[in-house]
């Protein structure tokens, strides 16, 4: 079983699952690509899909939402502990 | 669609028209809130308004308060007004009739202080009401189209689904009353901070997009002064809980229920809008104070989305209660009108739009919302200082 998860933009290098998530469960995007969370991603919250440097961008709605202040891998939970506003 | 877009309204002397015709009993200061309170317990049928305001700061708020309150007045679901003052008040009935001005709508005051205390002047408000209740129950009504609506936009308990589903639907519904030849504000320049790339793209000439950066910038510097280091995350704890991060994130998903039609005008603060399409006008994020602001330049109706679910309603506007999710639309069944949240089990954003637009031809056809229903009616005015 996979969960979906929402990427509104082609350019966002995270996406939104519908449903909890947890370590090592599966989440499908709506082009039916797949990939694995690493860490448990409550239903709502941001999993990315790419590796996102300290620094770089992170990417929702086509736009940038803020950076990563932690190293980021792709299938990690995105949140406030790992995303920030540019300063 | 355009050609059915039609209701039967009370068109205003000022030409607009109004979907209610309600009577509101207006406090002009805080000192007659318990009046005002009193004629709503024995007349529920009129407007009752009491608020924090009318006195106790200085110069700019107090012009504040009166262009917001004359605003409500002026508002066309209004169909006539009766003005209860202390007295001693800066925001007298005298100067707030003043700023009023000629509406050819039926307003009346009265004065505390003059009429004997609060027990005499409620039984004259109430015997005011009565009467023009009997006399805007013989206005006639006069035919309207979405040519003659102004749709506020508000969201409130953002979540993260928010920007996918109810604020998008919203913003395609939007986009079909403006191709129709109607107006909506969106609001809340909180949040719109983060997000003004995608708005100045959108806005129709360079100097509505100098206004909008302008107004954005020094929202954000007011934010970062109150806020400091915390200012990325101006968002409610419900917001975070939900998953949302920044309040860049927050509010590129707000900014979605604008649509996607050019920015047509910026508006100040409870500003009647001059252009028809969409505006933008300068609020809080604060929910009441913004639906106030929007509601006193004359919008007739408020689409209201909300992820972590409110109950709030304005008085004498209908607000239309959109969900994000289907889970607070079954938690909250009372509260909200449509579950935007089918579109995450596979409900197309036109179909969730199309309901929102038929459920505003049926609110200004006289459909009561639920906010209506349940007389959930919030009301506060924007303030830039402190109280004196």
């Amino acid at each position: 079983m996979s969960v979906r998860a929402v990427r509104i933009d082609a350019g966002d290098n995270v996406a939104v699952v519908v449903a909890d998530v947890e370590a090592g469960g599966r989440v499908r995007l709506d082009d039916e690509s797949e990939l694995t969370a690493t860490q448990p991603v409550p239903r709502g919250n941001k999993v990315a899909l790419t590796a996102i440097a300290p620094g770089e961008p992170v990417i929702r709605y086509g736009e940038e939402i803020g950076v990563a202040t932690a190293g980021i891998a792709a299938g990690d939970h995105v949140h406030t502990h790992n995303l920030g506003g540019r300063k | 669609m355009s050609d059915e877009f039609t209701f039967e309204g009370w068109r205003r002397p000022d030409g607009r028209i109004g979907i209610r015709n309600h009577c509101l009993v207006l406090a002009t200061v805080v000192c007659a809130a318990g009046v005002v309170r009193e004629v709503g317990r024995r007349l529920p049928e009129v407007i009752a308004v009491e608020h924090p305001h009318g006195c106790g700061r200085g110069g700019p708020d107090i012009g504040l308060q009166l262009k917001t309150l004359a605003g409500l007045v002026q508002n066309p679901n209004i169909g006539g007004a009766i003005l209860v003052g202390l007295g001693c008040e800066p925001v007298s009935v005298g100067l707030l009739s003043a700023v009023i001005g000629e509406t050819g709508k039926p307003l009346k005051g009265i004065v505390i202080q003059e009429a004997g205390g609060s027990g005499k002047t409620a039984d004259q408000v109430e015997a005011m009401a009565r009467e023009m209740l009997a006399e805007l129950a013989e206005m006639p009504r006069s035919p309207g189209t979405a040519a003659d609506l102004t749709l506020a936009l508000e969201c409130g308990g953002s979540d993260t689904f928010s920007g996918m589903t109810a604020n998008p639907a919203v913003g395609k519904a939007v986009d079909r009353l403006v191709a129709m030849g109607g107006t909506a504000i969106l609001s809340e320049t909180t949040e719109m901070i983060g997000a003004l790339d995608p708005l100045l793209r959108r806005a129709e000439n360079d100097e509505i997009a100098a206004q909008l950066k302008k107004m954005v910038d020094d929202q954000e510097a007011v934010t970062r002064k109150i806020l400091g280091d915390f200012a990325d995350r101006a968002l409610a704890p419900g917001n975070v809980e939900s998953g949302l991060s920044t309040i860049a994130e927050k509010s590129l998903g707000c900014i979605a229920k604008g649509g996607s039609t050019p920015i047509r005008e910026v508006l100040a603060y409870a500003q009647r809008p001059s252009k028809q399409g969409l505006v933008v006008m300068d609020t809080p994020g604060y929910d009441a104070e913004s639906m106030t602001g929007m509601a006193a330049a004359g919008a007739q109706m408020i689409a209201f989305t909300t992820g972590r679910g409110s109950p709030a309603g304005f008085p004498g506007v209908p607000v239309i209660k959109v969900s994000s999710s289907s889970e607070i639309y079954e938690r909250m069944a009372d509260d909200i009108d449509v579950d935007a949240g089918r579109v995450l089990s596979g409900m197309t954003l036109d179909d969730a739009s199309e309901e929102i637009l038929s459920l505003l031809l049926r609110v200004a056809r006289g459909e009561k919302t639920k906010a209506e229903l349940n007389r959930q009616d919030v009301f506060a005015i924007a303030q830039t200082h402190q109280a004196l």
